[in-house]
């Protein structure tokens, strides 16, 4: 793993020197959730029942998942751009290692993941207050470990994505029918049989249950079986990218 | 072990390499001495960048076997990426990397390297320390890559269509600066589609055509070998000089153009016949020049086509 530091930090160098990236990333998900919370108002305080579940009780989840996926669109966008742009190819000329310049991406992906969270919960304070009893530390792990399986989605998406125009709409349309299926929009028990079975198989709907479980307070314990499916999601895709990467 | 074999960094034996059902490389050998700057030359698509990429192990070979500094470039790549510096064609780095930037990381991915500001002050570049890349001209990224590849203080160094796309003045600092790079001791194994590059730069080219090498020496040898005639042409007022010429040993024909004389015949020795015949018949001359052949012609007559490009 020679170079890993130095390499993430330039890549989050990088990353800061394209401003529209930035914005689009970290300020833009922050801004919207203070100017809806502005519009709509605080729905908890209000006692508003007649919005939907999904923003009254699984706002942070929601929010989590969007941004998670903002990322990993971003980083399979990165990669294909890399990949048409001679960039891999050059570095891998190097004693770099692959998993190095893989890992330097997603360590750099991670960072802005939890900067726009960070930035969000402070945003939206005045109309999202976090109640004082959600474990946040723990929250944060669930974080981690759904981004790095949805990371491992994406790098999936990049090993086969054919051009760097076409990753980011292919990524999109893969992933957000995803996490609309995945139980964050109403409950999985409810949908049509056919739709139960697919939600069983998107990864998403194990990021959701251990995301919403932990924010409500569940010990870790009790979302075994969510870690498991994520952890092997994690390994399975993982595995697969590195067997059909393409460097050029 | 031969006296060759014991000079020989890079040893290529009957490399082959298909994509699909297109043989890129068809059944390549050859050898590059130390300290010389060796030249695969021809036309794009011919098979060169794929030649020069197994023997940097970036790719592997179907068939043959590669050594460079006595090293496997596949199994003992590790090894080998500290002892080679590589430039790859059409290569980009970061859009917004700093050129400081780059050089450090480069760096520090290897066990020796050189002041990397030295090396950007050697290659002109000192005043773009801090420039984006996507800022720099053609000429200037041509020249970080240089930079790059000369970092680790390696062997043997890779250029892969080095000058392609730049100007005639920016290729010729580059020439200059590969010349350095020779004269330092190190070994240089390059591509161009650029015959009067490999003529000026190379002490050895191979020529190689639809994934086949064709022949290799040094670009005079080449010359002598496939394209031994001479033209030497001579401006007389001398209306007997045109007979006096057909009489010359080894001539093959005299072209009159009023008073032009272009007489054409081969071997090394015809021009030194020429100037022999003028002295003998006191003909007086008031122009002569000679024609050679170059490598150009040398490719055109051994793969039946000339370069596209």
């Amino acid at each position: 793993m020679r170079g890993l530091w130095r390499l993430t930090w330039l890549e989050t160098k990088i990353f800061v020197r394209e401003p529209l990236g930035v914005f689009g990333t970290v300020v833009v998900p922050a801004l919207m959730f203070i100017v809806l919370g502005r519009i709509v108002g605080p729905p908890m305080r209000h006692g508003a029942r007649n919005l939907p579940p999904v923003v009254s009780v699984d706002l942070p989840v929601l929010t989590a998942m969007l941004i998670e996926i903002s990322a990993v669109l971003s980083l399979v966008a990165v990669m294909a751009i890399y990949r048409e742009g001679g960039i891999l190819k050059r570095l891998r000329a190097t004693p770099l290692r692959p998993v190095t310049i893989l890992s330097a991406h997603v360590l750099v992906k991670l960072l802005f993941t939890a900067l726009s969270l960070v930035l969000m919960v402070l945003g939206g304070r005045g109309s999202y207050p976090v109640p004082a009893d959600v474990p946040l530390m723990s929250f944060g792990g669930g974080v981690l470990v759904a981004t790095l399986a949805i990371l491992s989605i994406g790098f999936l998406l990049a090993s086969i994505a054919p051009t760097a125009r076409f990753a980011q709409p292919i990524g999109a349309l893969i992933l957000y029918p995803m996490l609309g299926i995945s139980g964050l929009f109403g409950p999985v028990e409810v949908m049509p049989p056919a739709m139960q079975t697919i939600a069983r198989f998107v990864p998403f709907t194990y990021a959701v249950s251990l995301l919403r479980g932990l924010w409500r307070g569940d010990g870790w314990a009790a979302h075994a079986t969510d870690v498991a499916v994520l952890a092997l999601v994690f390994l399975v895709c993982t595995l697969l990218a590195t067997r059909v990467f393409r460097w050029e | 072990m031969d006296d060759t074999a014991s000079h020989a960094v890079i040893q290529v034996r009957g490399i082959r390499k298909a994509y699909g059902r297109t043989l890129a490389v068809d059944d390549v050998s050859f050898e590059v001495q130390r300290a010389e700057i060796f030249g695969l030359i021809g036309p794009n698509g011919a098979g060169k960048t794929t030649t020069m990429e197994c023997v940097e192990g970036v790719r592997r070979p179907d068939r043959g076997s590669i050594t460079v500094l006595g090293l496997d470039p596949e199994r003992q790549a590790h090894a080998l990426q500290q002892r080679i510096g590589v430039q790859l064609q059409e290569a980009q780095l970061q859009k917004r990397i700093k050129v400081r930037e780059a050089v450090a990381l480069w760096s520090s991915l290897y066990r020796t390297s050189v002041n990397g500001d030295d090396l950007l002050a050697q290659l002109g570049l000192g005043e773009k320390r801090n420039a984006w890349f996507m800022t720099l001209s053609g000429g200037q990224k041509q020249r970080l890559f240089i930079a790059l590849a000369l970092i680790n203080e390696p062997e043997v160094v890779f250029l892969d269509e080095l000058t392609t796309g730049l100007d005639p003045q920016a290729r010729r600092a580059i020439w200059e600066l590969v010349r350095g790079i020779r004269s330092r001791g190190k070994t240089v194994f390059l591509t161009t589609h650029l015959m009067e590059e490999a003529e000026r730069l190379c002490d050895r080219v191979a020529i190689i055509d639809h994934g086949r090498l064709i022949d290799a020496g040094t670009p005079a040898a080449l010359v002598r070998r496939h394209c031994p005639e001479r033209t030497v042409v001579v401006t007389t007022a001398d209306p007997a000089a045109a007979d006096t010429f057909r009489a010359i040993p080894g001539i093959d024909a005299v072209d009159v153009a009023g008073a032009e004389l272009s007489l054409r015949g081969r071997g090394d020795d015809f021009v030194t016949r020429v100037i022999q015949c003028l002295a003998d018949h006191r003909i007086t001359v008031t122009d002569l020049r000679t024609e050679s052949p170059t490598l150009e012609d040398v490719f055109l007559r051994v793969t039946g086509h000339a370069l596209r490009n």
